[in-house]
């Protein structure tokens, strides 16, 4: 581990609250996320390879922008361990650098339709960009 | 019974079916919204990392809002109510995010998380109660079959919400129920519609949608309800399947049960 990836995981358990000790590996969380087809790292990988501090593979991994944050993970981990709260932190430790929000505003016209709710566009830049 | 109402940009725009029956009926039943001044977007989504203070204030403005009424503050919209009962008890629970929060906001009287949040349903079951809905139907909805569609933001995580049952809720059924029409329990009534990711790549609310949506049908739900105005879209406007269930706005069928529709 470099000395960059260790701050990055202190950074990421510092801004999560997570305790990635209190896991004991059932696989629940993956096991009930809506998403697990469309992420290259499931919840539970999550919680193991913030353990290990390898933290800028979980940040160039798509997973950060498919989860729902439909808390799924969160209410039906068995040991309160909350991995979406995970997610949330390296998607912050992403978007909070200089030049790297995944949603900018110029691609905003093109995706919209005329049902979408303003709610959809809000809640994705909150998700997707600082 | 009066409550300080924060409605949300969406039921001033894309969703204004959520707020209008919401409002009619409401009267109807002797309970009165009044609208919060100068509310702003809460955000819609709630800031999970720990360290995120200003996305968190307008939520706070809303609350010490209607702290200063004296009332409890009514929410319709699931993303509002989620993020506004959750920056609730950050200001309750989270001595740092209070202090930061304050300090930020330099109000009169610090605020400590002293408001009660209601969501509209919970208003609907908790004070005017379901019997007094039935006695007050005008036009029950005989034969329908209805499927209630939770989604995420009103019952997790439940620690927090405090909603309902989260993996078993029946506060949208005894709804149904009050109506006069006949509940459909669906097991994905509860798992997410896909969200916000509706704008990364659609293919992922689309799966999602027609998943909830042909298990409603083969159930023989004629029509799908909710209260998030995100929910929505992605049944109706990201869904692919044919034939589908009317999906709507509960408050649109409660407006229709009461004869105000
Ligand atoms: S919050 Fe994200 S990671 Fe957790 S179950 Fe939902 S989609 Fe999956
Ligand atoms: S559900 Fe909880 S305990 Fe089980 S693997 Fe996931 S994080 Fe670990």
């Amino acid at each position: 581990m470099t000395v960059n990836e260790k701050e990055l995981a202190e950074r990421v358990i510092r801004i999560s609250g997570v305790n990635t000790k209190k896991c004991m590996k059932c696989g629940k969380c993956s096991g009930t996320c809506p998403s697990y087809d469309d992420m290259e790292y499931h919840p539970h990988q999550f919680v193991s390879m913030v353990e290990k501090g390898q933290i800028k593979k979980l940040m160039e991994s798509k997973s950060i922008w498919t989860c729902l944050s439909c808390f799924a993970c969160i209410e039906r981990c068995p040991r309160s361990v909350e991995p979406a709260k995970l997610i949330e932190a390296v998607r912050v430790c992403v978007i909070r650098q200089q030049g790297e929000n995944h949603l900018k505003a110029n691609a905003v016209p093109e995706k919209l339709d005329d049902n979408m709710p303003q709610q959809a566009i809000v809640s994705a830049f909150r998700k997707y960009s600082k | 019974m009066t409550y300080s109402y924060y409605p949300g940009c969406t039921l001033k725009t894309k969703a204004k079916e959520l707020d209008k029956y919401a409002r009619a009926s409401a009267e109807a039943l002797g309970v009165t919204l009044e609208e919060i001044e100068d509310w702003q977007c809460c955000g819609a989504v709630y800031p999970l990392a720990l360290d995120e203070i200003a996305t968190k204030l307008s939520a706070v403005r809303a609350l010490d809002s209607a702290k200063k009424e004296g009332r409890d503050l009514l929410t319709l919209c699931s993303a509002c109510h989620h993020v506004i009962k959750r920056v609730n008890n950050d200001m309750l629970t989270n001595d740092d995010i209070r202090m930061k929060v304050n300090n930020y906001l330099k109000l009169d009287t610090d605020y400590v998380g002293e408001t009660n949040v209601v969501h509209y349903l919970e208003m609907l079951r908790d004070t005017v109660g379901f019997d007094n809905i039935k006695a007050a139907v005008k036009n029950p909805l005989k034969g329908r079959k209805i499927a209630a569609y939770y989604g995420c933001l009103l019952l997790r995580p439940a620690k927090v919400m405090q909603f309902d049952n989260p993996e078993n809720p029946t506060i949208l059924e005894d709804f149904i129920k009050a109506i006069g029409a006949t509940p459909v329990i669906t097991g994905y009534r509860n798992e997410c519609c896909g969200g916000y990711v509706a704008l990364e790549d659609k293919s992922i609310p689309q799966k999602r949608a027609n998943m909830i949506l042909e298990e409603a049908m083969a159930k023989g739900a004629d029509t799908v309800i909710t209260a998030c105005p995100l929910c929505l879209y992605n049944l109706e406007t990201n869904s692919t399947i044919e034939n589908k269930p009317a999906i709507c706005y509960f408050t649109e069928l409660l407006a229709e049960a009461l004869g105000l529709k």
